[in-house]
């Protein structure tokens, strides 16, 4: 047991030492002065405010990616002690001493030091050449738009480190395949690939590209592996696959069932993936659970669940409601904006500005406030009390009622009169007897749409409504239009004659509820002026939280601002623009989101190479010449489908996306096609170059192209860290393309 | 891919019973079936001579044919008012009739069809179509609706013929005939004036001839082989010429010609040359004749349509000029733009209008309150404008100046004719879009300000540097603020008489919003030349009519806060479209798919991916299949695989279009799904006998199958046929509605 003692503790490492130096090169190239500018950069304005968010736990709503990317930077704020007290409001602000500028831009600089070593073992596990590897590690790491993009508190640099993880694992975990499946690196691989792809899809929906590349590669693998028949179906050994003991012998006996290969894949790469996904959401409704600026997009429910806001207010109300609750509407899908069943003194305008007339009833229309116009009271047809009786009777589904407006008692009532705004539905007053022979129409019959199948009770926030009109079966609805100034700008509430289908505008929700007790107008006007009493709490469940907060994010779109920065995909591939980042207040100093030129045409130029090449080589191949041998071939058919593959899986689907996009979007998209290029310049040189001659004066041309690209990165170097001021005459030499547009300051 | 063949074994099984299982299984499709049918057709003996089995496929054809002719036909004439979108189509090939010229979001083949069946029959063009509903009193229409009819009743023979030579099976066949004659929704959208029938006639005509020229793989350059080839082409062009969706059939059948060739490249046996006469023959038949065709359609349709109508205000000035009855039809005006011309400034944009301005200043609190610019779609005095140098003042129509032409790069005044404001743009923001600049008429009697003056560029410069009427594209640059003026397009509120906004957007990208052309132009110094030599070419004209559609179709956008079909609807029938009529009273028509028969489909489709994979995987295990279940498997995948092909190319597109869509745009792909059906059940209820064959009933479980099947539709079509022949009566909640019971699901409203 003393047996250590009799021979020396010896340690053996392989240190790569060009792996360490293309890291220490990385980070040195990401990391340096890092805190310059110390001012809002571009986009950093937009996730700072997140990341106060965060720092503040307060609930917010943003359509642009999934939590994932959003808590990496706010990780970063956390670790620097950001208290969120920051006012992200212009480009160019200057920082405030609170804010850890440098922690802040940490992560994502880390994450773009750490894909140059990434690119270098991607090409190495294609098995290419070390110098290849290398030529691949060199570019990314010269790259000025990747440099920039990774300097400033944005998400691209991180996204691309998980695409490449992803890759990379994938490589590793395929490479294992080989030799030992279901050993302990493969499953770490596999495991890591399903990790990062979820990650990458977590940053920003973009991901998904990369992830569902990795996918296909993996599903066709995975079909080879069906047609292997060595392995046998569902053999005796499916326990002995998961019990490591046995590992040994059944890399020998290649025993493995093909049952086992693919559940092993589909757990890692299609639960692993759905479960982290969820995961993010989980950690994010948990850490922000404040109720803050962006409450009135959700759901009534979705509110009362965070602290504050709603939940403060509905805290400690009724959950059912009964004949004779006072009630506030909230129209379910809240389009335009999100409103409140509302009604007030006016009335409507006798005859229209068009001509049209009207009932010339009270109006009723969508508030977008909280007011103490917004208060219903759900009243029994058959009796006269406007109080809710004791024991209470709640409302079910099927019932008949009639809303009545607290402050006006007046009830609502449609009928075949045509609506302001939309003549082909009708109109929804307060009913006022005029004595002209148009009687009251005010009974509705409850729906709801979402009762469960063992009660059909009325609750406040949780159940969803529809207001089906007796006499014309009209529907209550939000149409979404504004009434002119008669209307003060409210929205109009209409009866949806032909109603089709569940739509939400034409459902509602009680938000502010609680049990009338008044019996008299004044004393009632009295008490919709209080707030509101009594507890209960409700919470949602994490899924149905999950559901609403991901289909609202998916939902909320944008009006299509123009941007004077954006661009269309065509003008990406030859870089023909540009975004100008940051100006420095009073010198020229400036960053530029603006690739190394050279490596954008050459990207390209190899990307159309490789196309051709591979149609060439198809077509020989089909006429039964073999140009290559199988495994050259099999090397260039797995670089292209993710190499070529990862460039077109995140280009393409951008042609028909029709959001404002940006020069960042195109930066996964390149540093595929950078990953490509050393591989088939080793093609070209192994395979193409007949002579030794050949092959020098290639390498030779190689070197001296990759000089050239060394030189447009300096050159280009002001632009990318900003550091320099220079001329108005330097920064006109610079302006290579008439497209691009760099920052001169008039003097 | 190899010829589709359905492998050789089971063809051969399936051969004789051909003239067995047809004619019965075609009674059955007919109507009520003798029972005795069921139990005597094992037994009856296989007829041996095969003149009589070629009769008795010859009969079973004109049976099915005869059938969907009988039933699209069936009370054709009711209701006797416009329904749903007649409106529309029967206005248009009134246009061909009346010769005017209109606009329209789809291609012209369609519409000229319509209006030729319509000429042909008598009807003259004068209906107006103004509105479901409308009597067509003594107006003949059901020249038009016979012709629709017509072709849609080819529908159910095309895709017999297709799933026959796909599976070699009369019982599939019969199947999908059946699920096709007897799909309410097919049915009606056939009955009436719409482009649908006459697209997915083209469609299915292609699917059925690129089939067929598929089968004479092994005859190649065979009569029959081009004269499939051919005809797959010219279907391509029709169903493309009718409406975009064409694109869809023309995508498969470029997949399946791709992999042909592929197929062919490998097979060593072929000398190069042989294949590259393949691939000559179909760049011939597949691309130069659809793309001559089609061209040839829109030739026509401006041949035809040679009047001034409603569709000119969506085309260019140039454009226009070749309608008869515009006013810039035979008209005569200078060519170049010299200084002092008097013009009207249209936008490019199509609905935008003429640059305007008028005596009415912005109101207060909407940036300086000085005088409107607008655009306005009609002519007008108000649109005329003075080109003038920004310098000077001076009249340049005084006859002692030379002429001066405007050239690209000029800087320029343009001042109001009317009011004598110059045009003028500051730092304020626009009314509507807050982050572009508000543009206004300023000065008095043509002396403003620096604010005034903007550069005038020739995009692309075609013409040179000088600026020619009709033709050059042009921008105005804001010489101060450097921005460009434009349109947005949105309307301005009362104050601004629901023009539109012009505003000066700092945004240099080149959009149609900011590129104008001038129209009118008046200057007496100049001579006038007639605009006929101004007159675009026809290809320019085919290029900018398919701009104006393909920008048409993308405006077509849904509101928010309307209920609108979503794809997933679609196949599981979850809500028609109302042809006809509202209320109890009215003659209801309603577009609903036969639900037996829809969801028979989407169960299909399941049932074939589970099928399909679990049979792909065996193979590619290595599992031996034993003869006949190879066979099968082969039609399984090969035909089947092609038919399932045109359904995912027939509806997964619309998840990615951001148009308005309706349900009838589910029918070319509900086509593709029935004839998987079809496939499927024949296939699995013969893999089924064949598991079973100990079983001494065997046999009689494929026929039983497929007999209950044949009868389930025809009863469910028994039951549904009221929604495509129409209503009256009460809704179907009352129980004394025609329809009472099959409301099955809440959100069909009949």
């Amino acid at each position: 047991m003393w047996g250590f003692l009799k021979r020396p503790v010896v340690v053996t490492a392989d240190i790569n030492l060009s792996l360490v130096a293309l890291t220490g090169m990385g980070l040195l190239s990401r990391l340096w002065r890092l805190t310059y500018p110390r001012a809002v950069v571009f986009d950093e304005v937009y996730y700072g405010q997140y990341i106060s968010f965060y720092m503040k736990q307060i609930f917010f709503l943003d359509d642009s990616g999934p939590p994932f990317g959003h808590m990496v930077l706010a990780l970063g704020g956390y670790l620097g002690g950001f208290d969120g007290n920051f006012l992200w409001n212009r480009i160019g602000a200057e920082y405030s001493s609170n804010v850890p500028v440098w922690s802040l831009r940490l992560l994502p600089a880390l994450a773009g030091a750490l894909s140059v070593p990434m690119a270098y073992q991607i090409v190495l596990e294609l098995h290419f050449s070390h110098c290849a590897a290398m030529g691949a590690a060199l570019l990314m790491l010269i790259e000025n738009a990747l440099i920039t993009q990774s300097r400033l508190m944005l998400l691209e640099s991180v996204l691309i480190f998980f695409n490449l993880l992803a890759v990379l694992s994938y490589l590793k975990f395929f490479n294992c395949q080989k030799h030992s499946p279901f050993s302990l690196s493969w499953w770490f691989w596999l495991t890591l690939t399903g990790v990062a792809c979820s990650c990458a899809v977590g940053i920003k929906y973009m991901g998904v590209f990369t992830y569902v590349l990795v996918l296909g590669v993996a599903a066709v693998h995975a079909w080879h592996l069906i047609g292997d028949q060595t392995l046998s179906n569902v053999g005796a050994d499916v326990q002995c696959c998961m019990r490591p003991a046995c590992m040994g012998q059944m890399r020998m006996s290649q025993g493995v069932c093909v049952f086992c290969h693919l559940l092993a894949r589909a757990v890692a790469l299609l639960v692993i993936p759905v479960v982290l996904y969820l995961l993010f959401f989980y950690v994010h409704l948990i850490l922000v659970f404040r109720s803050g600026p962006h409450d009135q997009i959700m759901s009534s429910a979705f509110q009362a669940s965070l602290e504050g806001g709603l939940a403060r207010i509905t805290q400690g109300q009724p959950l059912e409601v009964a004949f004779g609750s006072q009630v506030t509407l909230r129209n379910v899908f809240g389009k335009p904006v999100p409103c409140w069943l509302h009604s007030h003194q006016d009335t409507y305008p006798m005859i229209y500005e068009n001509g049209r007339g009207s009932s010339h009833q009270q109006q009723v229309t969508c508030y977008p406030f909280k007011d103490v116009n917004n208060w219903w009271i759900v009243k029994d047809p058959r009796r006269h009390q406007l109080v809710v009786s004791s024991p209470p009777r709640p409302v079910r589904h099927g019932d008949m009622v009639q809303l009545v407006h607290g402050m006006t008692t007046r009830s609502l009532n449609t009928h075949d009169v045509a609506a302001p705004l939309s003549p082909h539905s009708q109109e929804v007053s307060c009913y006022i007897d005029y004595n002209i022979s148009m009687p009251a129409q005010n009974l509705w019959r409850l729906e709801i749409v979402n009762r469960g199948s063992d009660t059909d009770v009325w609750k406040s926030i949780l159940s969803e409504v529809r207001f089906v009109h007796v006499n014309t079966s009209a529907v209550l609805k939000l149409s979404g239009a504004h009434l002119p100034d008669w209307g003060y700008r409210q929205l109009e509430i209409v009866g949806e004659k032909l109603s089709r289908g569940y739509h939400g505008s034409t459902v509602w929700n009680v938000e502010e509820h609680r049990y009338g007790a008044s019996q008299e107008q004044r004393e009632r006007e009295r008490e919709l002026h209080s707030p509101a009493q009594v507890d209960v709490t409700r919470n949602l469940s994490f899924m149905a939280r999950f559901s609403e907060l991901q289909w609202r994010m998916l939902a909320l779109r944008s009006d299509d601002s123009e941007h004077k920065y954006s661009s269309s995909p065509l003008e990406w591939v030859t870089l023909d623009t540009n975004i100008a980042y940051w100006l420095h207040p009073r010198t020229s100093a400036q960053i530029h989101l603006l690739g190394n030129i050279v490596i954008w045409v050459s990207g390209s130029l190899a990307l159309a190479i490789y196309a051709l090449l591979s149609l060439w080589y198809l077509l020989r191949r089909r006429r039964n010449v073999h140009d290559l041998p199988q495994d050259a071939w099999l090397r260039w058919v797995l670089a292209g489908a993710l190499c070529a593959g990862g460039w077109a899986v995140n280009y393409l689907p951008f042609f028909l996306m029709e959001k404002t996009l940006f020069l960042y979007h195109y930066l996964p998209a390149l540093t595929f096609q950078i990953l490509l290029l050393p591989v088939v310049l080793q093609h070209i040189s192994d395979h193409l170059c007949r002579s030794q001659l050949q092959r020098s004066v290639f390498s030779a041309l190689v070197v001296a192209w990759y000089s050239s690209a060394c030189h447009v990165s300096n050159t280009l170097r002001p632009l990318t860290y900003g550091d320099k001021s220079l001329s108005p005459h330097e920064l006109k030499a610079l302006r290579w393309k008439d497209s691009w547009d760099i920052l001169i300051r008039k003097h | 891919m190899p010829p589709a063949t359905g492998g050789g074994l089971a063809e051969s099984e399936l051969r004789p019973r051909r003239g067995r299982c047809g004619p019965q299984a075609a009674r059955a499709a007919g109507r009520d079936v003798a029972a005795e049918a069921v139990a005597r057709s094992p037994k009856r003996p296989a007829w041996g001579s095969r003149r009589f089995e070629a009769a008795g496929w010859w009969a079973l054809l004109a049976l099915v044919t005869l059938l969907s002719f009988a039933t699209r036909f069936h009370r054709l004439d009711e209701p006797p008012h416009i329904c749903w979108d007649e409106t529309h189509f029967g206005k248009m090939g009134s246009y061909y009739i009346n010769r005017t010229f209109f606009f329209d979001v789809h291609p012209p083949l369609g519409k000229m069809l319509i209006g030729l069946a319509g000429y042909l029959s008598g009807y003259d063009g004068t209906f107006l179509f103004q509105k479901p509903g409308d009597k067509y009193e003594h107006h003949s229409y059901m020249g038009m609706r016979g012709f629709c009819a017509f072709l849609g009743s080819w529908l159910v023979p095309f895709a017999y013929l297709t799933v026959l030579d796909l599976s070699k099976s009369l019982s599939a066949a019969l199947l999908t005939a059946a699920l096709l004659t007897f799909d309410t929704g097919c049915l009606t959208l056939s009955q009436y004036i719409l482009l649908d029938p006459i697209l997915m006639f083209f469609i299915m005509a292609a699917m059925l001839s690129m089939v067929k020229y598929n089968s004479c793989a092994d005859r190649p350059f065979s009569a029959p082989w081009w004269f499939w080839l051919s005809l797959t082409g010219v279907s391509l062009a029709g169903a493309l010429g009718v409406k975009f969706v064409g694109l869809f059939i023309i995508l498969q059948v470029g997949l399946n010609t791709i992999a042909d060739l592929w197929y062919l490249f490998g097979d060593l046996s072929l000398s190069l040359v042989t294949v590259g006469k393949h691939l000559t023959a179909r760049v011939l038949c597949l691309i130069v004749l659809p793309l001559a065709l089609y061209t040839a359609t829109f030739a026509v349709h401006f041949m035809v349509l040679s009047k001034s109508g409603p569709g000119d205000g969506f085309f260019s000035s140039a454009f226009q000029a070749r309608l008869s009855g515009n006013n810039l039809h035979n008209a005569s005006i200078p060519e170049h733009l010299a200084y002092g011309s008097v013009i009207t400034v249209k936008n490019l944009r199509m609905a935008i209008g003429y640059l305007h301005s008028h005596r009415h200043l912005y109101p207060e609190g909407i940036g300086a309150r000085q005088q409107q610019v607008t655009t306005y779609l009609h002519k007008d005095y108000n649109n005329l404008w003075i080109i003038k140098k920004h310098n000077t003042n001076s009249d340049p129509l005084d006859p002692s100046f030379p002429v001066e032409f405007v050239r690209h790069g000029d800087i320029i005044r343009l001042e109001h004719k009317e009011t004598s404001r110059n045009l003028h743009s500051h730092y304020h923001e626009a009314p509507m879009t807050r982050k572009h600049y508000q543009v206004t008429g300023y000065g008095i009697n043509g002396t403003g300000d620096s604010n005034d003056f903007w550069r005038i560029e020739v995009v692309n410069r075609k013409f040179g540097n000088r600026i020619k009427v009709l033709r050059s594209r042009i921008r105005f640059i804001h010489l101060v603020t450097g921005c460009v003026l434009g349109s947005s397009g949105k309307v301005l509120p009362k104050w601004g008489w629901e023009q539109l906004e012009v505003t000066c957007t700092p945004y240099l990208k080149e959009t149609l919003n900011s590129i104008w052309n001038v129209e009118d132009h008046i200057n007496p110094k100049l001579p006038n030349i007639s605009l006929d030599v101004l007159q675009p070419s026809f290809p320019e004209i085919l290029l900018e009519s398919h701009m104006v559609m393909i920008r048409g179709n993308s405006g077509l956008k849904p509101k928010d806060n309307e209920f609108t079909s979503k794809p997933w609807h679609w196949p599981i029938n979850y809500q028609g479209l109302r042809f006809s009529g509202v209320n109890d009273t009215d003659f209801r028509v309603y577009l609903l798919g036969n639900p037996v028969v829809w969801w028979l489909n989407l169960l299909s489709i399941a049932l074939y991916l589970l099928s399909g994979s679990i049979i792909a995987v065996a193979m590619q295990r290595g599992a031996r299949l034993p003869a006949e279940v190879a066979g099968l498997s082969q039609v399984l995948l090969r035909g089947g695989g092609q038919v399932l092909l045109g359904w995912t190319l027939h509806y997964f597109p619309f998840f990615l279009m951001g148009r308005v869509l309706y349900f009838h745009h589910y029918f070319p792909a509900m086509l593709f799904s029935s004839m998987l059906t079809g496939i499927l059940w024949d296939t699995l209820l013969r893999l089924c006998a064949w598991g079973l064959a100990s079983w001494p009933l065997a046999r009689g479980i494929h026929v039983a199958g497929i007999l209950s099947l044949l009868l389930g539709t025809a009863y469910s079509f028994y039951l549904f046929h009221p929604l495509a022949y129409g209503m009256v009566g009460p809704l179907a909640q009352d129980p004394q509605s025609p329809m009472a019971g099959l409301r099955w699901l809440d959100s069909w409203d009949f």
